[in-house]
């Protein structure tokens, strides 16, 4: 789950990680109060949407007056952002968060992720902030600092110490960036954080160690016991389908194609995304209706993969385990009879009584086209879709 | 031969009582799983399935000499019942339960570290040697001893890859699904190395998919260390960056754990690379020689 940069910076300040002033704002009218009551003449405007890439995009303007604050906001309020990150409709802005301007000496990198080869959180820095880290990462690899953080004993002081004397730092910043190494792996860990970032970390030009951005992503598996941050999901920010799919436990993942996917087991889900691709189709979707297929998921994984306009032809795909195909058909039959679906559908089963499943299908006398194996599915639902297979 | 489990290996079920436990406990049984018994605390003492049913895997271990456990409780408890089962000495712990935090799994894999247990999975199918032993939740009627490994990231396309390699009537030594999750038990580079030791092992099946490294840290093992052919498929070609495909593990993140980087490995490394899943069992004949 990710937060906006303005949830991301109080949970900052709740765990001692310096950051500005700010608030988020809703209205034109709070955006200057907002300003006011931070005081002084010079504030940083920031769209505040769940992507990378605001800067460039024009989401974040410097101001030096409440009328530049306001313009900034009526602009921006109920309209989209569409950033590098984004795709072409971009996303909704439904707040923006108005800071106290920092002066900026210079910008570094720092940031937590889990690593996964090492099995271990790894603190990175880089004397280059302020740039997307994954190009530095790319071209030079050896100007980012890595720390590999002991699941046991928890960051320490002189990782922290080390790092900062690394990235040049002197005098009280040395300690000023301990304690907000050691604050970071807190946070980190007490909000079973996936990815903390913060690009750019500044020195400000009084020479203090100061946090300019703020991101945080949230480990989805672990929102059960994060009572507090389950309520800041923002599902404006979400696609909406995949939103409904979530609600129903399915897993969806729109695409830009024609040809519906439903699938039993993630792997599955991509591996027949592929096989249509791989054979000159376009899949609409990547979507797991779960092992057992269930009549109640197949009734709303159609109603969510039909929603999409696009769709042409829908593709089930469907490996029998334990459950067997006789009684997913059962529950494709009802789910089709219960919502009406106006394209083709095309049925692929194997595995657990693949054949009496077929059958089943067959003699329900809906417009079903059997499938007999993964490259037949694939071909079948492209033509059925219109296009040549 | 096999990997990792086989007749002899006793197993006990941690949420035997469960409606998931209780399931797949009935159908290992039927498959001739030698199951000895399970954990349920608070209900030992009882039997469910004809089975002896404890208060704690101490116990249980104690009692039934177990060296397996198939675990099935839900995921906030998984950290604590993997942590019981390392306790009490259990050498091969098998975690099907999809959806631990991933904090709790640095703590876990740690810990299996220093006790030098195995941990296969969490989000996985389980292991299998067919005709022997079944722990997990893959459907037994698919599988047919012989002579491929197969090592997954995915539940239904082990399936698959399994199948083909049935209908091919080559068989499987053993079938490991080492889960969809981000930090797993065991990776590929572990089985890998398992199945180059196996003598009933002549031909591996490697199925891998999108988000992280393992695919090419086992590119990097198979060059040194792996003398016999090898065929993988990755799922994902057409995934896009940044989303979470139904597997927790399976996302591109930073521009990194493409399909495309993961194919040019392995195929860098002599691994015969398919790109439509339908044609594992057809490559697998191809590299083998076998009719």
């Amino acid at each position: 789950m990710n937060l906006h940069e303005y949830q991301a910076k109080r949970l900052f300040a709740d765990y001692g990680l310096p950051v500005s002033v700010g608030y988020a704002v809703d209205t034109p009218d709070e955006a200057v109060a907002a300003a006011e009551r931070i005081g002084g003449t010079a504030w940083v405007c920031k769209v505040q949407v769940h992507a990378g890439g605001r800067g460039n995009a024009g989401g974040v303007q410097l101001v030096d007056s409440t009328d530049e604050v306001r313009s900034f906001a009526e602009r921006w309020l109920g309209t989209r952002l569409v950033t590098v990150q984004t795709d072409e409709d971009g996303q909704p802005v439904n707040q923006i968060y108005i800071e106290a301007r920092t002066g900026i000496e210079r910008e570094l990198y720092l940031g937590a992720v889990i690593d996964r080869s090492s099995s271990r959180i790894v603190v990175m820095a880089s004397k280059d902030g302020g740039v997307e880290i994954e190009k530095v990462a790319e071209e030079t690899p050896e100007k980012i600092f890595r720390v590999p953080i002991d699941p046991f004993v928890g960051a320490q002081s002189f990782q922290g110490r080390d790092m900062a004397f690394q990235l040049g730092m002197e005098g009280n910043q040395v300690s000023q960036f301990t304690n907000l190494f050691n604050n970071l792996m807190n946070l980190f860990i007490k909000l079973d954080c996936s990815l903390v970032e913060i690009n750019p970390l500044v020195i400000t030009d009084a020479g203090d160690v100061h946090c300019l951005d703020a991101k945080i992503n949230v480990d989805g598996n672990a929102l059960y016991r994060q009572d507090g941050l389950r309520s800041m999901r923002d599902i404006s920010q979400e696609d909406a389908r995949e939103v409904q799919a979530d609600a129903f436990g399915l897993n969806y993942v729109a695409l830009d194609g024609d040809i519906g996917c439903m699938v039993n087991g993630a792997g599955l889900a991509m591996g027949t995304m592929d096989l249509v691709k791989l054979h000159g189709g376009n899949p609409a979707n990547f979507l797991d209706v779960g092992g057992g297929a269930s009549q109640e998921a197949v009734a709303e994984a159609f109603k969510i993969i039909l929603s999409d306009t696009n769709v042409r032809a829908v593709l089930i795909n469907i490996f029998g385990g334990i459950v067997s195909c006789a009684t997913i058909a059962e529950g494709i039959i009802a789910a089709i009879e219960e919502i009406g679906v106006g394209v083709p559908v095309v049925v692929r089963f194997e595995g657990n009584s693949a054949d009496r499943g077929s059958d089943r299908l067959a003699a329900s006398g809906l417009n079903l086209i059997a499938a007999s194996s993964l490259v037949d599915a694939a071909e079948k639902a492209i033509s059925a879709a219109g296009g040549s297979a | 031969m096999s990997i990792l489990v086989n007749r002899a290996t006793r197993v006990i079920c941690q949420g035997f009582t469960g409606s998931q436990g209780t399931l797949h406990s009935e159908q290992a049984l039927a498959y001739g799983t030698q199951l000895v018994g399970g954990v349920t605390p608070g209900k030992g003492g009882s039997y469910h399935l004809g089975l002896p049913v404890f208060d704690s895997v101490r116990v249980a271990v104690e009692e039934t000499n177990a060296n397996a456990t198939v675990i099935y409780v839900p995921a906030a408890y998984c950290k604590d019942s993997i942590l019981e089962a390392i306790d009490a000495g259990i050498e091969l712990i098998v975690c099907i339960t999809e959806g631990i935090p991933t904090l709790d799994m640095l703590e876990v894999k740690a810990c299996i570290g220093i006790a030098g247990a195995r941990l296969i999975g969490p989000n996985c199918p389980g292991v299998i040697t067919p005709g022997e032993c079944k722990i997990g939740i893959m459907p037994g009627d698919i599988h047919l001893p012989g002579k491929v490994g197969v090592v997954s990231r995915s539940g239904t396309l082990t399936y698959e890859a399994v199948k083909q390699t049935t209908d091919k009537g080559y068989g499987q030594t053993t079938c490991v699904g080492i889960g969809g999750d981000p930090i797993p038990g065991t990776h590929f580079v572990d089985v890998l190395g398992l199945f180059q030791q196996d003598d009933a092992t002549e031909a591996v099946v490697m199925v891998g998919e999108i988000g992280g490294t393992a695919e090419e840290e086992a590119a990097e093992f198979i060059k040194t260390e792996v003398r016999k052919p090898v065929v993988a498929y990755i799922a994902g070609v057409t995934a896009p960056p940044g989303k979470r495909m139904g597997h927790a593990g399976a996302i591109i993140a930073g521009g990194k754990g493409t399909a495309h980087e993961k194919f040019t490995a392995l195929e860098a490394a002599g691994v015969r690379t398919v790109k439509s899943l339908a044609d594992i069992g057809e490559a697998l004949a191809e590299v083998t020689g076998w009719e």
